[in-house]
């Protein structure tokens, strides 16, 4: 079957009952002109456009990679991709534009360079810090889009070479608040749940979570169940009605639009809720949590009625909604970037709440009784696995000495090399060190913060200041590396070898396709290269880094991981190289990998060995070791609880309505790969806002007109769209910078969502807050052409189908029905459930 | 019970101090925003302290004996202005924290009061403001812990 993937985002439906196996089904994407005999090599590898991990083969063809083949063995995917990935992942390889050369800053230019010249700069201004002010000069800004070899390596250099605290990613941005809701709750990382609760649910909650864009092969998944005759229940907390929202209204679900910036005031309502009506399992609660007097104190105010009051909803509607996850057996729950990027939003709160509630009724460890607190990034796991970031490898508690000692012996460094004696520094605070001065060296791999990050002229100003010397690497000149001193020509995906992990523990092997251009690198040989020149020795004199090659690298870390819950010892780059990712831990007990976390409700939080001693949830202070273990939570989970507070801006009168952020299913991040390819770009060539009828109205403002939104911060001019958010709020895609709009004028109105976003940030996960600003708009003129917004999904325009061209004129893809394997661990293929054949159905609208 | 009444006096006195040194501090730090907004919040706790024990300050105000003399012997003095820089913001932390920690044994004290006095009402705010009391106490000193290597080592 040949499909425009762009029109029909989710592809052709495999319905199928409860309980059974989600069907394979193969979707394939070739440049124009190539056909799937003509291809040389498929070379094995899983999707980098979302954080769901899709296993997939990409395709070579005279030396280059020409397409990509879902893998119908996977157990990820069961052979789907979506339209990023179909159509994402090749073609900005083979742009004009990449990155061929290093270059340096000469009298305010950046210039071509050799890699002597240019690592030579680097090493010059490291050493002279280190000799002047010592490792905390130095700080690194990484990605959720590297392999797990290239962050242990730099976890290493900047723990045990440099010693420096000052490490973060990105996904800081986009699930550190995920990997803080586990800590707070079952004491360490580690997502509970897996994909096939989708087939064995009653009821999927979505906090915050717009899966049909964002993860949109889970969404089909989801889809395949409840377009059939017993579909589990769907409910969506998200102030637009995005297509989660409509599906939720389809299964008699519920959509709950709250107010942005009010979640945990809800969640604090459906937890009181479940206390009322006697939904608490209290048995398993008292035999496997702590804390349940406590939470029900801390929600006792929050009735239906107080929190429509709070959040603006209906109280019958939270009624509803907890009877859902009162009265299923099982409940299936997912969260992103709605919640986790919003105010409270953080493990410590709201986060936690969605782990407080399963808690309560002992949903958890079965399947179809899961939690999946998702990463907006493919790899962002494996920065909080390997300690690129503010954690510790392994899940290792930088407050435990024997931990710390542990990586010491691994790494054969005096233990106080190891920066332990600070809790590591979180992003916003990095930044904030390069503002004042204090770090005068910032290196910045694989991401684009002066788009990505809040308060876009307060970034721009870091970077561009002389008080930091900034490194780049990337793949392009984003509009991050205009701004640097040194910026390193990066390989991509394809382009090089390495493992990652996606949002289910499922770790896949990216194997190397083609050659990186000109004289590009790996990140993984960049830091070598670094490592080398700066010498970093052992406590016996040897060279601190001894691997070279992306196994070795590998193999180094499987090791860091043994007796940790984030075990991979079972894994290797054979085993990696079979039919399907394998979900950790994978060890001699589990040698095919382990489908869901705390099948027995034995949770890592013995003070031993957790990951954290926890936090206070309002404000971040930290438990002590002692504060811990007199609490001896032994392998119970916390039941945490919070009060509602009000956002940190509310509106005004300057700036009468809310603020809000988010994603198209067309573009990624910053656009670095989608807005290089053809067919996504098209689909969503520009920036737009999204205003409610009602607002509309209220301004004089139509479809297409040309408006200024602005806050305290900046402001933006784009085109609006009148579309499906809640009434008093603007929400704005965040992708869209500069790169691609030739324009050289600084003065220029911008397009960039961040430029209003506020410097704010959670207190326990230390996440930014992209979703609670205040803010106004005004007309400036009127409409020529619809605003850009794809009609396809949650920017539809209100008006409905029709109202606008829709969004269509992707290449064709093919879709093929396929024998479903046997999928390692599924519990829908014991005996009781033979696979059955994949039939492919009509379109999915 | 003279003295009973002074420490209720002095409860209300340095919790308001306290209240507003976190106010001070907060603006006075406005760049670090997560100093701005956290010390906001606990101003606030303080504030419904000073709120919660009104009505205590009024009925005991009458109980005092003439040869008190108060408040001298009794005062917590406030951060009326802040210092510059990191290494200012680590003493303004360490300020705040000894203020706190007088408020935290002053409401140790006025418990033990309470109950003799079998006072259910004041002691149920004096445990409760206690244990607010250690939040302030707690996230301060993990903020102190975050700032002092750099304000230590690098900071200018």
């Amino acid at each position: 079957m040949v499909t425009d993937r762009i029109a029909d985002i989710w592809g052709a439906r495999t319905s199928h009952s409860k309980g059974t196996v989600w069907p394979a089904r193969v979707d394939l994407h070739l440049d124009a002109g190539v056909r799937e005999e003509d291809v040389d090599r498929w070379v094995h590898s899983a999707c980098l456009l979302c954080s769901n991990g899709c296993g997939c083969d990409i395709a070579v063809k005279d030396g280059r990679m020409v397409g990509v083949r879902g893998r119908a063995t996977d157990v990820v995917n069961h052979g789907r991709l979506g339209p990023k990935g179909l159509y994402g992942s090749t073609p900005w390889a083979s742009s004009p534009d990449r990155l061929m050369t290093p270059l340096i800053r000469r009298d305010g230019q950046l210039v071509e360079t050799d890699w002597p010249t240019a690592m030579g700069l680097i090493v010059e201004k490291s050493k002279s810090l280190l000799e002047s002010k010592g490792p905390l000069s130095h700080g690194f800004y990484t990605s959720g889009q590297l392999f797990i070899e290239e962050y242990y390596t730099l976890a290493v250099i900047g723990k045990a070479g440099l010693g420096t605290p000052h490490m973060d990613g990105n996904t800081r941005l986009c699930t550190a608040t995920a990997a803080a809701a586990f800590k707070e709750s079952f004491g360490a990382d580690g997502q509970p749940g897996s994909y096939t609760d989708i087939e064995h649910c009653d009821a999927i909650f979505l906090f915050g979570h717009n899966m049909a864009e964002t993860q949109t092969v889970l969404w089909a998944r989801i889809l395949d169940r409840t377009r059939t005759d017993d579909p589990p229940k769907v409910v969506c907390v998200d102030p637009r009605r995005t297509p989660v929202a409509a599906e939720a209204e389809r299964t008699g679900g519920v959509h709950l639009a709250v107010k942005v910036g009010t979640n945990l005031a809800l969640m604090n309502g459906l937890t009181r809720e479940l206390f009322a009506h006697d939904w608490v399992d209290l048995q398993w609660v008292h035999a496997h949590t702590l804390g349940v007097d406590d939470l029900r104190s801390v929600v006792e105010p929050y009735t239906p009625e107080e929190v429509g009051r709070i959040c603006r909803v209906d109280p019958e509607d939270v009624r509803r909604a907890a009877r859902i996850f009162g009265e299923s057996r099982n409940v299936l729950s997912t969260v992103l970037q709605g919640f986790y990027q919003s105010h409270q939003a953080t493990a410590a709160s709201v986060a936690v709440a969605v782990n407080n509630l399963h808690l309560l009724r002992g949903m958890i460890g079965r399947p179809g009784a899961g939690i999946l607190q998702m990463n907006g990034q493919p790899t962002a796991q494996n920065n909080r696995e390997c300690g690129a970031d503010g954690d510790f490898p392994g899940f290792r508690n930088w407050g435990n000495p024997r931990h710390v000692q542990e990586l010491a012996d691994l790494w054969n460094v005096d233990p106080i090399t190891i920066p332990h004696w600070a809790p590591p520094t979180n992003a916003m605070q990095i930044f904030g060190y390069a503002q004042d001065g204090t770090i005068g060296l910032l290196w910045i791999s694989a991401t684009n913060p002066a788009v990505s990050m809040p308060e876009s002229r307060r970034i721009r100003e870091i970077l561009g200041s002389d008080k930091c010397f900034v490194v780049v690497q990337d793949l392009f000149l984003t509009e991050t590396a205009q701004l640097a001193d040194v910026v390193l020509p990066a390989a991509g995906w394809g382009e090089k070898t390495g493992t990652f992990t996606n949002v289910s523990r499922t770790v896949h092997l990216s194997d190397k396709a083609v050659e990186p251009p000109g004289q590009a690198k790996t990140d993984l040989d960049i830091w070598l290269m670094y490592a080398e020149a700066m010498d970093f020795r052992d406590r016996d004199g040897q060279p601190l880094i001894r691997w070279r090659t992306p196994e070795e690298t590998f193999d180094a870390w499987r090791e860091v991981t043994r007796g940790r819950p984030v075990d991979y010892t079972g894994l290797s780059y054979t085993k990696l190289r079979g039919p399907t990712g394998i979900a950790w831990p994978v060890n001699e007990q589990a040698p095919d990998g382990t489908d869901r976390l705390y099948t027995t409700p034995v949770f890592p939080t013995f003070t031993e060995e957790c990951e954290t001693y926890g936090h206070d949830l309002l404000t971040g202070g930290a438990v002590t070791e002692q504060e811990h273990r007199a609490m001896a939570p032994a392998g119970r989970a916390f039941l945490k609880g919070c009060a509602h507070t009000p956002a940190h801006e509310e509106p005004s009168e300057d700036y009468p309505l809310l603020y809000t952020t988010g994603r198209t299913v067309y573009q990624f991040h910053t656009r670095t790969k989608t807005g290089r390819s053809r067919s996504l770009n098209q689909a969503a060539p520009d920036a737009w806002v999204e205003i409610n009828p009602t607002d509309a109205g209220r301004y004089g403002i139509t479809e297409g007109d040309l408006v200024r939104v602005e806050s305290p911060r900046g402001a933006i001019e784009v085109h609006a769209r009148i579309g499906q958010v809640m009434a008093g709020a603007v929400f704005a895609p965040f992708h869209y910078g500069a790169w691609d709009l030739n324009t050289s004028d600084p003065a220029a109105p911008s397009r960039q969502a961040n430029e209003l976003t506020m410097t704010v940030w959670d207190p326990v996960s230390k996440q930014p807050y992209f979703k609670t600003a205040a803010c106004r708009i005004t007309k400036l003129q009127d409409a020529t052409a619809p605003s850009a917004a794809p009609t396809t999904a949650a920017s539809a325009p209100a008006a409905g189908q029709g109202a606008v061209p829709p969004t269509a004129g992707g290449e064709p893809t093919i879709s093929a029905a396929a024998q479903t394997p046997h999928y390692p661990n599924d519990p829908a293929q014991g005996t009781d459930h033979p696979a059955p054949v994949s039939t492919v159905t009509g379109g999915s609208h | 019970m003279p003295h009973l009444s002074t420490y209720v006096q002095f409860a209300h006195q340095s919790e308001q101090t306290l209240a507003d040194s976190f106010r001070t501090v907060a603006q006075g730090h406005i760049q670090q925003v997560d100093i701005f907004h956290t010390c906001l919040l606990l101003a606030e706790m303080s504030d419904a302290h000073v709120r919660d024990l009104e009505p205590f300050a009024r009925h005991y105000a009458n109980t005092g004996g003439d040869d008190v003399d108060e408040p001298e012997r009794l005062h917590a003095v406030g951060v009326a202005q802040v210092r510059a820089g990191l290494i200012g913001l680590l003493r303004d932390l360490q300020d705040l924290h000894l203020l706190t920690t007088l408020v935290q044994t002053t409401w140790t004290v006025l418990a033990q009061g309470a109950q003799g006095l079998l006072d259910k009402e004041l002691l149920a705010i004096a445990t409760h403001a206690n244990a607010d009391t250690t939040r302030q106490l707690c996230w301060l000193t993990t903020r102190m812990k975050a700032a002092a290597p750099q304000a230590l080592i690098v900071a200018p």
